[in-house]
């Protein structure tokens, strides 16, 4: 039998539910505050694109997936087929591939109802906050549902929102904008545990921005992550070897 | 579009979004990973993040072009610094805003 390692144990102390809820909505409030902006923006490019704000809704509830959805939003206002709409966002997704593998990690043994109740939440923003805790080790798998089922109905209402009343809300408006970048440059640097992560971090930044100039798409992601990883992979081997 | 349209369209589009995220947890979760993947693996995270800032730091979008001194650079250096000290996720996030909202006022 497999056992779950990563159950919680009592004697440390709160175990009950809510204190397992309050400490993931701790986690997800940054994701939360940027997902607003980003969210309002994307309902009212929705809604300029003339779809209802009931589809913009469902949009967010059967996808939940940002980039995808803003691409979809303007390839709908460009007249594309349903077929092409879809196909890219396979593309523009395929990314998540590699978050829920790594996750895999921390969850093992997990049994399948959750898994497949997590998997739903897998976002750029839910899965660094996560893994950030995981890597910890002060993270237990029913914090990371509160983060990522917490993000989703921001991001559910934040959109629709956006489709009601988006028009309202000035551009740019308390530096809003940068709220995901910042939130992406806080765990970049909770990542850098040694030389070997920086390196990583580094060199999938130059690839990153170098297939981003050349490659038109989102395949940069993909492209930037993998070589990245898998050049620190190759370093960090090579150094083991010397010594 | 009528309301099954959307619904069509939609499933279809949640379907190929879900897999990506749902297949490799799913099998992976209950199988004893090589530790080679496990190191590739845990290399991953910095790679994505580092993958997800670079272009919006460093180029520009429309249309795709090598920008230095971008606004977003700028207050990145800063930020940075402020995490490493702070270690705190939310700080960051405010400072970071703080910092752009008023690089906008300015710039």
């Amino acid at each position: 039998m497999q056992q779950d390692k990563h159950q919680y144990h009592p004697q440390q102390g709160q175990s009950r539910p809510q204190h397992w809820f309050r400490k993931g909505a701790a986690a997800a409030w940054p994701i939360c505050l940027g997902y607003l902006p980003v969210g309002l923006a994307c309902g009212a490019l929705a809604q300029q694109a003339g779809l209802p704000f009931w589809a913009v809704g469902l949009m967010s509830i059967l996808v939940f997936a940002g980039s995808a959805q803003f691409i979809a939003i303007s390839m709908l206002a460009s007249g594309a087929s349903p077929v092409s709409i879809i196909l890219t966002t396979l593309i523009v997704n395929l990314r998540h591939t590699l978050m829920s593998s790594t996750l895999a990690i921390y969850l093992q043994g997990v049994n399948r109802c959750f898994l497949s109740l997590f998997a739903y939440g897998i976002t750029d923003e839910s899965f660094a906050v996560n893994m950030t805790r995981f890597r910890t080790g002060e993270w237990n798998r029913w914090q990371a549902l509160t983060v990522n089922h917490l993000s989703n109905s921001v991001w559910v209402t934040a959109t629709t929102c956006g489709a009601l009343v988006g028009q309202l809300i000035p551009e740019g408006a308390l530096g809003m904008d940068y709220a995901m970048t910042g939130m992406f440059i806080s765990l970049l640097t909770f990542q850098l545990q040694n030389r070997i992560f920086i390196l990583t971090g580094l060199m999938a930044g130059l690839i990153s921005i170098a297939a981003y100039l050349l490659i038109p798409g989102d395949s940069y992601i993909i492209i930037a992550s993998v070589g990245g990883a898998t050049l620190g992979y190759i370093i960090k081997r090579r150094s083991r070897k010397k010594t | 579009m009528s309301f099954f349209d959307y619904l069509l369209l939609f499933s279809g589009m949640g379907l190929v979004t879900y897999l990506p995220r749902w297949l490799p947890l799913f099998y992976l979760a209950h199988r004893r990973l090589p530790q080679w993947l496990i190191d590739w693996l845990s290399l991953i995270p910095v790679a994505i993040l580092s993958a997800l800032l670079a272009p919006s730091l460093f180029s520009d979008a429309h249309p795709r072009c090598l920008h230095w001194g971008k606004l977003e650079l700028l207050v990145a250096i800063p930020t940075l610094i402020f995490s490493l000290k702070s270690r705190s996720m939310g700080a960051t996030v405010l400072v970071g805003m703080f910092l752009y909202w008023l690089g906008g006022l300015f710039l």
